[in-house]
């Protein structure tokens, strides 16, 4: 009893037929409630409508006035072997942080493609985010192929345009699968109308993907939500509460609490209506009571002495996928979210910017809606991370600002602190020079923000003349 | 990890989230099984105490069982009880079993509306005193601005496309279209004075997992669940006028899961037997854009 059931996200560009394959398949592996397509239908009759099988998935009213998915929707599915949570997630650009939410739950994605239209804006875009939010197993489904009389060069030719784009953004998709939503086409059964088609269909992928492993080979790791102490019904029991990112963590472990690098060792694992625990393990919301007590705060790291340690630093490079309506800018302060931590973030330096629907490189100093970026970034205490390909769990943050989230984000790297000291150090002497006069106070003051563009001295000159630090 | 594990585990997670990032927190029980196993969940997450108010809405059409249910635990587990009531439309007999409005209206009256003020703190609110051993009315009328609620994503079209942490206006509305994003495990958290919260830990739960649950780890739950002996049941609880009992002989929980995994329910929508499902054109949007849960 009781299996996993596996998250899986249906993405694409608008109008290429996400529902439509999902509203197929529901149908022809049998796993529809009684009543529900007659509802349906009578709903299309009731509205002059032809029927579509998107109205399956479409249960909002708005999206079948407009024929398109605003929100990301969750239908459940099941095959011989497995049970599945299919999000459907929409393809028009407006609804994009709602696809972003869709795919975040997903540990594989079928990314659909209309063979009459080819690779569009969104079909890139959606890839790009599907990199970003760590999804592996990518199936490509060129769907629409009734429409182009089955041809197997236009396959072909979507196939090698795609597979070049998502090479270059590190996917190597599972697989490519010609179909029709509208026919049932490689759907459920392989089509006599694409015969020089041999491979899986839709429905033998689904049973091939595999769910992630929690991450308990890593080092421990886990963010403190909270320090209960109820005294109610005499509980005097001081519990350090979170879920374990990774690792696992035994009785008598000792324990590090980063940044504030206090230590202790674990008294005994607490848990609810079950027996004594010994140990805990990724995926786990847990808590522990410790030997000896010590003042921490949400949002910090606990990690095992012995183990590999996270960076714990203000400084990191990290890719950004930026949602926001307002840009991601180096004049505004901004929040940052990783784990239970928050704190204050600033945008320093672009490395590169990302036009997300082409991967063209792009020039400019903010990221705008829908754009990624390559940034450093300087937050206001210093946080305790892991690189995004050490430690996915530890290596993502959220942006905030104005109440909302922004944007996501990967952490690449930290940016080296002996490295920043050096640089600030070439920095000084450079100024030094070329300005005996200048306040040396003031200079040291924005030195740290000018140590992030040690490779770029003319950017520093303009910045100290913005500044009004050295006369222009 | 198993399954129920790790949906165990989610919820936990989001329901130390809420009290960590909200003052105002309370968590809405209908008595039901679905926000049982929320209220289930919420002793996990604290290592057994309930850390903030239950509310319940109080229809006055509720099963009586259910009442004498919820009190019952009330008292064993020690939880701070909120009883909210539309003493207002009751009282000007605005009901659809009074015969002066239609369902729909009936359940915007004394569901939606009594769950606005109760949050509000402007509509009658009674607590439990656990030392009188009664309901005494509250004389707080603070606000809420964070509930808990225990909906699955997998009971209606409108509830499949909730957000785990989902912004309301003041007016209690549900802006669809512009919700924000959820990117891994990371909510919206922060929220502009006036508007509200609604959490749903139980999004990716379905009826059969929570059946599951209560077996693994022995809910007490309301006896209508289960045949007494004259062949129904309750699938869904609610207000007796509008909910039917099915058919079914499951007396037990084993018994429900099984008509669920293979037997006649394996393809009935649960809430099948709720009229005003009906009435709002198979759905519950138009309920639920307005406030409803």
């Amino acid at each position: 009893m009781n299996q996993e059931k596996f998250p899986l996200v249906f993405a694409g560009h608008v109008d290429h037929g996400k529902s439509t394959i999902i509203g197929r398949l529901l149908i022809e592996s049998g796993n529809l409630p009684d009543g529900k397509l007659e509802a349906i239908r009578s709903y299309c009759k009731k509205n002059s409508r032809p029927f579509e099988y998107a109205f399956l998935i479409d249960a909002l009213k708005d999206e079948q006035a407009q024929g398109i998915t605003i929100d990301t929707a969750r239908v459940f599915f099941s095959t011989e072997n497995r049970d599945f949570v299919i999000i459907d997630a929409p393809g028009h650009i407006e609804f994009l942080k709602n696809m972003v939410t869709g795919a975040s739950r997903a540990e594989a994605a079928f990314l659909v493609i209309a063979a009459d239209e080819g690779v569009q804006e969104n079909s890139r875009r959606h890839g790009y985010v599907l990199s970003i939010l760590g999804i592996r197993q990518i199936v490509v489904l060129v769907n629409k192929m009734d429409l182009v009389n089955y041809s197997q060069d236009c396959f072909y030719k979507i196939k090698a345009d795609f597979e070049q784009f998502l090479s270059e953004i590190g996917i190597t998709p599972s697989g490519f699968v010609p179909v029709s939503g509208k026919d049932g086409a490689n759907i459920y059964k392989n089509s006599p109308l694409t015969g020089w088609y041999k491979d899986k269909t839709v429905y033998k992928f689904l049973e091939q993907f595999e769910m992630k492993k929690p991450d308990r080979d890593l080092p421990f790791r886990m963010f403190l939500s909270d320090i209960y102490k109820f005294t109610e019904m005499n509980d005097s029991r001081r519990i350090y509460a979170g879920t374990v990112s990774s690792g696992s963590l035994y009785k008598e472990d000792e324990v590090l609490f980063l940044p504030s690098n206090k230590k202790s060792r674990i008294k005994s694992i607490e848990s609810f209506n079950t027996a004594e625990l010994k140990h805990v393990s990724a995926g786990m919301a847990t808590g522990f009571t410790l030997n000896e007590q010590i003042y921490a705060t949400r949002g910090e790291l606990i990690v095992k002495t012995g183990e590999k340690q996270p960076i714990v630093s203000k400084y990191f490079k990290a890719a950004v996928f930026w949602l926001g309506k307002k840009p991601l800018n180096r004049n505004e302060e901004f929040i940052i979210k990783t784990g239970t931590s928050k704190t204050s973030l600033k945008l320093i330096k672009i490395n590169k910017l990302i036009d997300t629907s082409t991967l063209k490189s792009m020039t400019g100093d903010a990221v705008n809606r829908y754009e990624a970026a390559e940034c450093i970034f300087e937050t206001g205490r210093p946080i305790a991370f892991d690189s995004v390909d050490i430690n996915q769990e530890t290596g993502r943050f959220v942006i905030v600002h104005d109440y909302e989230i922004q944007g996501g984000g990967i952490i690449l790297d930290s940016v080296n602190n002996e490295h920043i000291r050096k640089s600030e150090k070439e920095i000084f002497m450079v100024i030094t020079d070329k300005c005996p006069d200048l306040n040396k106070t003031e200079e040291l003051k924005h030195a740290r923000i000018i140590s992030i563009k040690e490779n770029d001295f003319v950017e520093v000159l303009d910045f100290m003349k913005e500044k009004g630090l050295i006369k222009k | 990890m198993e399954h129920l594990d790790r949906l165990e585990n989610i919820s936990i997670h989001i329901i130390r989230e809420s009290y960590a990032n909200f003052k105002n927190l309370g968590m809405l029980w209908s008595i039901g099984k679905d926000s049982t196993v929320l209220l289930w969940l919420t002793r996990k997450a604290f290592f057994g105490h309930v850390p903030f108010p239950l509310i319940h809405i109080d229809t006055k059409y509720k099963i009586p069982e259910m009442a004498e249910y919820r009190d019952r635990l009330t008292k064993e587990w020690g939880i701070n009880m909120m009883v909210g009531i539309n003493e207002e439309s009751l009282a000007n007999r605005e009901t659809f079993p009074d015969g002066n409005v239609d369902r729909i209206t009936c359940c915007k009256n004394l569901k939606t509306k009594a769950l606005k003020t109760t949050l509000n703190g402007e509509g009658p609110r009674y607590v439990f005193n656990h030392e009188a051993g009664k309901y005494e009315i509250d004389k707080s009328e603070e606000p809420f601005n964070a509930i808990i609620l225990g909906i699955r994503s997998d009971e209606e079209g409108s509830r499949s496309k909730e957000r785990y942490f989902s912004p309301r206006n003041i007016e209690n509305e549900w802006n669809i279209s512009d919700q924000p994003p959820e990117f891994w495990n990371q909510f919206k958290t922060d929220f502009a004075p006036g508007t509200h919260l609604r959490i749903h830990p139980l999004l990716d739960w379905t009826e059969l997992n929570i059946w599951e649950y209560i077996k693994k780890e022995n809910i007490p739950t309301v006896s209508l669940y289960y045949d007494n002996g004259e062949g129904k049941r309750y699938r869904s609880l609610g207000c007796h006028p509008c909910t039917f009992p099915v058919a079914s002989d499951a007396k037990t929980v084993d018994e429900i899961i099984e008509e669920l995994k293979s037997g006649k329910f394996s393809k009935i929508a649960e809430r099948s037997g709720r009229a005003q499902d009906k009435d709002d054109c198979g759905g519950l949007e138009t309920l639920r854009k307005s406030g409803y849960m």
